[in-house]
C-alpha cells in the first residue's frame, strides 16, 4: 500500500527536530549543515525556528557528490553544486541535517567531506525522516519522523522551497 | 549523458558546454579549502601522453587529476620507445594492457587523439592536436570570460596573432561563438584564415580593430619553436605591429578592456613588461580556472563504452 504524508506531518517533524536540538544544546553555539539536496532546506527551516534563541547559530550547505562510494555503478555522475561552509569548522559543534536517513552512506560521505573543511569538536546528525535499513553503523541524534518501510520501498520527499509543496510519499515497488 | 572522450569543442552539444562551465564553479570553490583534494576518482588512473612539450597544460591536467585523487602516470615520450620507432598503435596497445582509465594526449598531428580514442576503452582527452583543437583551453577561456561577464551574449573578443596555425584560436573562438560572443581576428594577412567560421570580422590593422570596441583582447602566443618565425619580419616588428605596447596598454586601460593570453607569455613580443601587471589582466585566472575546468571534464567523462 502506498502512503502519503502531508504538510502538517512535515511541519510537525521540523518542530520536533528544533525542539530536540534546543533541549539538548540550549545556549551553546551550533552550526547546522544541510546536505544537498533538500537537507539544506530542512536545515534552513530548523534554523528559522531556532533563530530567536540567545546563542550563536551558523548555517552551511554541503554537496557530497564527490565523496560518494558508487562511482563505478553510475552511468552518469551526479551533478555537482557548490558547498557553502561560511564558518570555521575547526572546533565547531556541527549538526548534519538531511531529509531522509536510509542506508547511511550519504552521511558517511558527508562526514568525509566535512573533515576536509576542518576538525569539528563534535558532529551530530539530525534527519527529518528515518526510514531504517542501515548499511553503515550510523544512527541519528535527532529524528523528526520515524517511518516504517520495507527495504525496496521508495521514499519520495518534496519540500516547499525546493519542489513547491510539502509531501512525503512511500511507494511500494511494482510486483508483476 | 556522459561521454567517453573529449576531442574538440565542435562535437559538444550546447547543453554539454553549459554543464561543464557550471560544474567548474563548485570545483573552483574547492581551492579555497585547506584540503583541496576530493576522493571522486580514487583508484582511477590518468595517463599523460605528451608527444609535444608543454609545461602549463601538462601540469594543469596533472594537478586536476591529483585533486580528484586519481593516480597520474607520465608516459615520457622522448625517453620511451617512441624514439625506438614504436608506432602510436603499439603504444596504445601497451597502454590498453595497463588498464588506464583516462588518457590525456597532446600530439602535433591533427586527429591523432581521435584515432587513439577509437582504439581504446579509456576516456581520451585532447590536450592539443596540431592546428585542430585544444578543447579544455576553449572551455577555460569561456569560463574565465563568463566570470567577468555572466551574460556573454553580444560581448566582443578580439583575438590577436597567428590565427591560422593556432588550435587555441580555433577552440576558443568556436566555443565563444556558440555562447553568443562576437569574435574578431587581428593578425598578419598571411596568418588570418581567409575562410573561417562565419561572422568573424578580420582586421589587419590595430586601429580598425580597436574601433570595433572589443570587451576582451586575447593575445595568442607566438610559437617561436614552430612555424611562426618565418612569417614575421622580426619579433620586434611583431611587437610594434600586433603586440601590447606601453602605449596600447594605456589605451586598453582607458577603455576598461580585459586582457587574456594562454601562456606562457613571450615578454616583449605579445606583451610589454607593464602589461604583465595590468589590473584587468585575466592571465592568472586562466591558469587557476584551467585546473577547475579540467577537473569538471575528468569528472564528467565516463571510460568504457564505445572503445573496441
Amino acid at each position: 500500500m502506498n502512503r502519503t504524508l502531508g504538510p502538517e506531518d512535515i511541519e510537525q517533524g521540523i518542530d520536533i527536530l528544533a525542539a530536540a536540538i534546543r533541549a539538548r544544546t540550549a545556549g551553546e553555539p551550533i552550526a547546522l549543515v544541510g546536505i544537498r539536496s533538500r537537507g539544506d532546506e530542512v536545515a534552513e527551516r530548523v534554523c528559522n525556528r531556532l533563530a530567536e534563541d540567545d546563542r550563536e547559530l551558523s548555517m552551511g550547505i554541503l554537496d557530497i557528490s564527490l565523496y560518494r562510494d558508487d562511482y563505478e555503478h553510475l552511468r552518469e555522475n551526479p551533478k555537482l553544486q557548490e558547498s557553502d561552509i561560511p564558518f570555521t569548522v575547526d572546533g565547531a559543534h556541527v549538526i548534519l541535517v538531511d531529509d531522509v536517513l536510509f542506508t547511511g552512506r550519504t552521511i558517511r560521505a558527508a562526514l568525509d567531506a566535512l573533515s576536509d573543511y576542518g576538525r569539528p569538536a563534535k558532529v551530530e546528525l539530525a534527519t527529518l525522516i528515518d526510514r531504517g535499513h542501515r548499511e553503515m553503523p550510523i544512527q541519528p541524534d535527532y529524528t523528526g519522523i520515524l517511518l516504517e518501510t520495507s527495504r525496496h520501498d521508495h521514499v519520495l520527499v518534496s519540500l516547499e522551497a525546493t519542489d513547491g509543496e510539502d509531501k512525503i510519499e512511500v511507494v511500494e515497488p511494482k510486483t508483476e | 549523458m556522459a561521454r567517453k572522450d573529449l576531442l574538440d569543442i565542435s562535437s559538444l552539444q550546447r547543453e554539454e558546454i553549459d554543464l561543464l562551465l557550471n560544474q567548474a564553479v563548485p570545483f573552483k570553490e574547492l581551492f579555497t579549502r585547506s584540503v583541496k583534494k576530493v576522493p571522486a576518482l580514487k583508484g582511477k588512473s590518468v595517463l599523460m601522453l605528451f608527444y609535444e612539450p608543454s609545461t602549463r597544460t601538462h601540469s594543469s591536467f596533472e594537478v586536476a587529476a591529483k585533486r580528484l585523487s586519481a593516480d597520474v602516470t607520465n608516459f615520457d615520450v622522448p625517453h620511451s620507445s617512441v624514439v625506438k620507432g614504436e608506432s602510436v598503435r603499439e603504444t596504445i596497445e601497451t597502454l590498453q594492457a595497463m588498464r588506464t582509465d583516462f588518457i590525456v594526449v597532446r600530439h602535433g598531428r591533427s586527429g591523432l587523439p581521435g584515432m587513439i580514442a577509437r582504439m581504446t576503452k579509456a576516456s581520451v582527452i585532447n590536450a592539443g592536436d596540431g592546428a585542430h583543437a585544444h578543447p579544455t583551453q576553449g572551455l577555460l577561456d569561456a569560463f574565465t570570460i563568463k566570470e567577468v561577464f555572466p551574460e556573454l551574449t553580444g560581448k566582443r573578443v578580439l583575438i590577436i596573432g597567428d590565427i591560422l596555425h593556432s588550435r587555441v584560436a580555433r577552440s576558443t573562438s568556436t566555443i565563444l561563438k556558440r555562447l553568443g560572443v562576437e569574435v574578431a581576428y587581428l593578425g598578419p594577412g598571411s596568418l588570418v584564415p581567409k575562410v573561417g567560421p562565419e561572422n568573424t570580422r578580420r582586421f589587419t590593422n590595430y586601429e580598425e580593430a580597436m574601433k570595433w570596441k572589443p570587451d576582451v583582447v586575447y593575445l595568442l602566443r607566438v610559437q617561436m619553436e614552430r612555424q611562426d618565425v618565418q612569417y614575421f619580419p622580426s619579433l620586434r616588428e611583431y611587437h610594434k605591429v600586433y603586440g601590447i605596447t606601453e602605449e596600447r596598454l594605456k589605451r586598453i586601460d582607458g577603455e576598461g578592456l580585459w586582457l587574456m593570453h594562454p601562456g606562457p607569455v613571450n615578454r616583449g613580443v605579445e606583451l610589454c613588461d607593464a602589461a604583465m601587471d595590468y589590473s584587468r589582466s585575466l592571465i592568472n585566472q586562466q591558469v587557476e580556472n584551467g585546473i577547475a575546468v579540467r577537473m569538471a571534464v575528468l569528472y564528467w567523462l565516463k571510460p568504457g563504452g564505445e572503445g573496441e
